[in-house]
Parts: structure tokens; C-alpha cells; sequence
């Protein structure tokens, strides 16, 4: 099987051309930027909002466990049927349901980091004279970035695992070799195209996790090295 | 704590309605006990295990066959929907059914992975001799269903293309749709045997992978003239439904997939192949698109509804 595998990564036609490697993974992150570049427009202004207000968190959190219950596959078939789209237009409804997978991690990360903002921080902060605007951008955003990359980490770890399912509707992506492996019993190739996938989801989370600790303000980081 | 007891129970009833939900058969597949079914022991003449595929029409077909055995006075028991053909054919082996709806061609395929036969008749012969000593093959019955490729009525008209033949003459790129292993296979329907069985060129085919099997998915994008031609079951009630054109395969591309009954030897006696056959002389693709139709449409007749009302309908019960 390793050898097999071995094999298979090591025959460069693998590694040009419509159906190579760089070509899939080149798509693979290109539906999954844009499906999670449209749930942060949606998930930061409404997390923001709501970490800043308090308002409406029973909402958002029945709301957003209901949808990541949905399944993403039938999900897809459901919308491809019912907004009678094309198969030219079929990036439509897998962004959607991409985009649904992500905006739930996302919105958490989002209302959860600023929650987390002791509030005699805010209050010093109005205190002293802040407007809400500076309130928000200087006090509580900083102290929530790092909750909410880890939101941005879940979320972008989901749809890099679910984007295969473009796949099924015939567009491109990584998980065109496990559908197309599929159908012929090629599991040498299913199992390629699998580890492919995993090491370009650990390695987005790995750089996000980076950016993480760089985003983490000197002083809640000082803060945290003092508790340990 | 009584508070906990809800949730519990309704957790519990969803526990029991999944298995029936899931597998949408009409039977209840912890109905009969499979060491109490001893098929092997019991021989001849005694009660018939009916088995299914996992797929509607398996069971629809497997239905047809116990209603018609029951109707001569034999004791039949249903184990519907058991799985793929490894799982079925294994519980054939080991006498836990005695009789399932089987493809000849892809009967063939698994006992032989090198076969190559074309027309039906061939097939026939070569999946008698591939067959194991402990199982039998009734008669094999007009109707399949099998591959077929499928263009719209109107492009049909406007290209003047009725059959596979007719595709090398078109002038354009044609544009196909279905499970992507027919981009992959180089035996079978696919787009090589396109190119050698009916000489397609390799350049002007566009090939679009849809994995839903021939399901709404391909339907539709043959429908909306996203592709020209597409890659349905034969007997998927859409193809009716839309006014598809299936195209002719006078050289055979397309490998024969006729309905036959397959026994556990053990079990086979002449009252059951005379039951069994009376409904094999009778039953043709178009039954099985019809009955198909009414399980898969807004209906959703059972399939022992549909296989009662088939039966009828032929005089056989």
C-alpha cells in the first residue's frame, strides 16, 4: 500500500496538467477561501455586534448548532435541485453550503472572544474616556483576536475537509480524486488524495495557529505566562 | 430527575425508528433469525428466503418473486435490502436466503473480472458457466437495467441522432455527463469504448464527472442542456418522464443486464422455478421503469404494494 502510494505521488504526471496536484489544490483552496471569506462578512460584523451588545446569543447559538447539524452533501443536491441552477453555476450552491458550515466556529469565535474581555477593562476603558468606536477597535477587538482566529482555525479546518464535496456536482478541488477513485475501486488513489487533503488542512491550521500567538496582545500574553 | 426522562425516551424512539426509516423496506429486517431460516438443512419444498439488494428495485423484483411463491401455497420469509452483491451473495452462500433478484452482466463481472461478452445471449452462457456449483439460474427475463446513454428529444431531432452510431457524424464537441468512472474505465460504457466501439475522436468529447449515479443531478443537467448526452440507469422513471432519447447500442457497448433469479441449489425444486419463471416470461423494462416510477415519484408506493398490484395486473397471483 505505501509503495503503491509512493508511487503514485512519485509519477510526475501527477504533478501537472487539469487533473495534477498543484491544478486540485490550487481549486481545493480557492472554493474554500472564497466560502470562508464570505462567512467572516457575514459572522464578524454579527459576532462583533453581538460580543459588544450581548444581545441576541440565544439566537445565534440555537441558530448556528442547527445548521452545523445540517448535512453538507444532501445539503448540496437539495440546493442544486431547488435553485435550479446550471451545471456551469453549481460553485453557487457548494459555496453556500460551505459558507453555512463556516459562519457557526467563525460567529463563536467572534462573540465568544469579546465576551471573554473582563469587563473592568471595558469600563476602565470608558472610564478614561473612550468613545464606543474606540471601545470596540482598541480595547476589545485586540483582546478578542486570538479567540477569534481560533474561531477562523475551526472554521477553516471544516470547510478544507468538506470542500471535497464540489466534487460530487463535477466541479474541481481535491476531492476529485476521491470521487473519481470512487468509482473504479482505486483506493491507492482515494487514499492520496485523503492524506492530501488532512496535510493541507493541518498546514493552514498550523500557519493559522502561528498567526494566532503573533495576534496575541504583549499583555494578555503576559497575563497568561504569569498564571502558569 | 424527572425532567431527564424525556429526552431519554424520545432518544430511545428515535433509536428504534432509524433502522425502518434507513432502510425504507417493507419488512422488518429483525423479522426472521438467520440461524432459524437453516435453508441448507431444510431442503425442497419448505419455506423460500427472499433476499434484496439495497436499492429499490431489488426489492420491488424480490417482492414480485415471494408474492408470486406465495400465491402457490409456499411459506416465504423476507430478508429486504441486505446490502451490496458481496454481502448478499455471501449470505446465499451460507443459507441465509435462497433466492435474490440478480444483473446478469454484473453477475458475470464478479465471478469473471475478464469477461467480455457482448450480446445477451453470450453474456447468458458465460455467466452459466461462471456460476458456482451451489447456486442456479432461472430464467432470464426480457427486461434490464443497464447503462444507457440519453440525449433530449430536441437534440435528438436536430442532429438526427437516434443511436450510438450516429455520434461520430456530430460535428461539435459533444458534451457528457455521468459517474466519473467512465472518464476512468478503459472497458465497459465508458468514453473509451466511445472512441473504439463507435469511433467517437478522444478530442471531441467534453467529459463532466456528476457522482449522484445517474440521479437528479445528471438528470438535470441533460435536461437544462448543460450536457448532450448522459449516463442514466435504463429504468430510472426520468427518462420517461423528460422525454429522453435512449440511444440504440446496435455493437453492444453497453454489457446486457437482464433480470434473473438466482438460487441456492439446495432450495430449487419445480414448483419454485415454475412460480418464479411465470413471472420472468412477463416482465420487461418498461415494467420496471413503471413500478420504479411509482416507488421513486410522489406516490411512493411500497414495494410489496407494487409487486401486489403487478401481479395482479398480469394475472399471476
Amino acid at each position: 500500500m505505501i509503495a503503491a502510494l509512493a508511487q503514485w505521488f512519485g509519477d510526475a504526471s501527477r504533478w501537472a496538467g487539469a487533473d495534477g496536484i498543484p491544478q486540485r489544490l490550487v481549486e481545493h483552496l480557492a472554493y474554500s477561501a472564497l466560502a470562508l471569506a464570505i462567512a467572516a462578512l457575514i459572522a464578524v460584523p454579527l459576532g462583533l455586534w453581538i460580543g459588544h451588545t450581548g444581545k441576541g446569543e440565544r439566537i445565534v447559538v440555537l441558530l448556528s448548532s442547527g445548521l452545523r447539524s445540517l448535512p453538507t452533501l444532501g445539503l448540496l443536491t437539495f440546493l442544486v435541485i431547488v435553485l435550479d441552477v446550471s451545471l456551469g453555476q453549481v460553485l453557487i450552491p457548494v459555496t453556500v453550503v460551505l459558507t453555512i458550515l463556516a459562519v457557526p466556529p467563525l460567529l463563536a469565535g467572534c462573540y465568544s472572544g469579546l465576551q471573554a474581555v473582563p469587563r473592568e477593562v471595558v469600563q476602565a476603558a470608558v472610564a478614561g474616556g473612550h468613545s464606543t468606536t474606540q471601545v470596540v477597535t482598541a480595547v476589545e477587538l485586540p483582546n478578542a483576536l486570538p479567540m477569534m482566529i481560533a474561531g477562523l482555525r475551526s472554521a477553516a479546518l471544516q470547510v478544507l475537509a468538506t470542500t471535497s464535496v464540489a466534487a460530487y456536482v463535477g466541479l474541481g478541488g481535491l476531492g476529485r480524486y476521491l470521487f473519481d477513485a470512487l468509482g473504479v475501486q482505486d483506493y491507492t488513489k482515494m487514499l492520496a488524495g485523503a492524506l492530501l487533503i488532512c496535510a493541507l488542512a493541518l498546514l493552514t491550521d498550523g500557519l493559522l495557529a502561528l498567526l494566532q500567538r503573533l495576534l496575541t496582545p504583549a499583555g494578555v500574553r503576559l497575563e497568561r505566562a504569569r498564571n502558569h | 430527575m424527572a425532567n431527564q426522562s424525556l429526552p431519554r425516551r424520545s432518544l430511545l424512539a428515535g433509536l428504534t425508528l432509524a433502522p425502518l426509516l434507513g432502510a425504507c423496506s417493507s419488512s422488518d429486517p429483525f423479522a426472521s433469525n438467520p440461524a432459524a431460516t437453516g435453508s441448507g438443512t431444510s431442503g425442497a419444498g419448505g419455506p423460500v428466503t427472499v433476499g434484496s439488494a439495497n436499492f429499490p428495485e431489488s426489492e420491488i423484483i424480490g417482492e414480485l418473486y415471494a408474492q408470486a411463491l406465495e400465491a402457490k401455497g409456499r411459506t416465504v420469509q423476507r430478508r429486504m435490502q441486505i446490502g451490496a452483491r458481496e454481502v448478499y451473495l455471501s449470505a446465499l452462500a451460507e443459507g441465509s436466503i435462497d433466492l435474490i433478484a440478480e444483473y446478469t452482466g454484473n453477475l458475470l463481472g464478479y465471478y469473471d473480472k475478464s469477461a467480455t461478452p457482448t450480446g445477451a445471449d453470450e453474456v447468458a452462457e458465460a455467466l452459466a458457466a461462471a456460476l458456482p456449483a451451489e447456486f442456479a439460474l432461472l430464467d432470464i427475463a426480457q427486461a434490464e437495467d443497464k447503462d444507457s446513454y440519453n440525449v433530449t428529444a430536441e437534440f435528438s431531432t436536430k442532429h438526427g441522432i437516434t443511436s450510438l452510431a450516429d455520434l461520430a457524424g456530430y460535428p461539435g464537441t459533444l458534451r457528457i455527463g455521468g459517474n466519473p468512472e467512465l472518464a476512468q474505465r478503459d472497458y465497459g460504457p465508458g468514453l473509451v469504448g466511445l472512441t473504439r466501439v463507435y469511433g467517437v475522436p478522444a478530442e471531441r468529447m467534453a467529459f463532466t464527472p456528476i457522482s449522484d449515479g445517474g440521479g437528479p443531478l445528471t438528470i438535470r443537467a441533460l435536461a437544462k442542456g448543460d450536457v448532450d448526452l448522459a449516463n442514466i440507469f435504463s429504468t430510472t422513471p426520468a427518462i420517461k418522464e423528460q422525454g429522453f432519447v435512449t440511444l440504440e447500442d446496435p455493437k453492444h457497448l453497453i454489457t446486457p443486464q437482464n433480470v434473473v433469479p438466482l438460487v441456492a441449489k439446495a432450495k430449487l425444486d419445480d414448483d419454485l422455478a415454475s412460480a418464479i419463471n411465470a413471472v420472468q416470461r412477463v416482465l420487461t423494462t418498461d415494467d420496471l421503469l413503471a413500478m420504479n416510477g411509482r416507488n421513486a415519484g410522489d406516490e411512493k408506493a411500497q414495494p410489496r404494494q407494487i409487486a401486489a398490484d403487478w401481479l395482479k395486473s398480469k394475472g399471476l397471483v
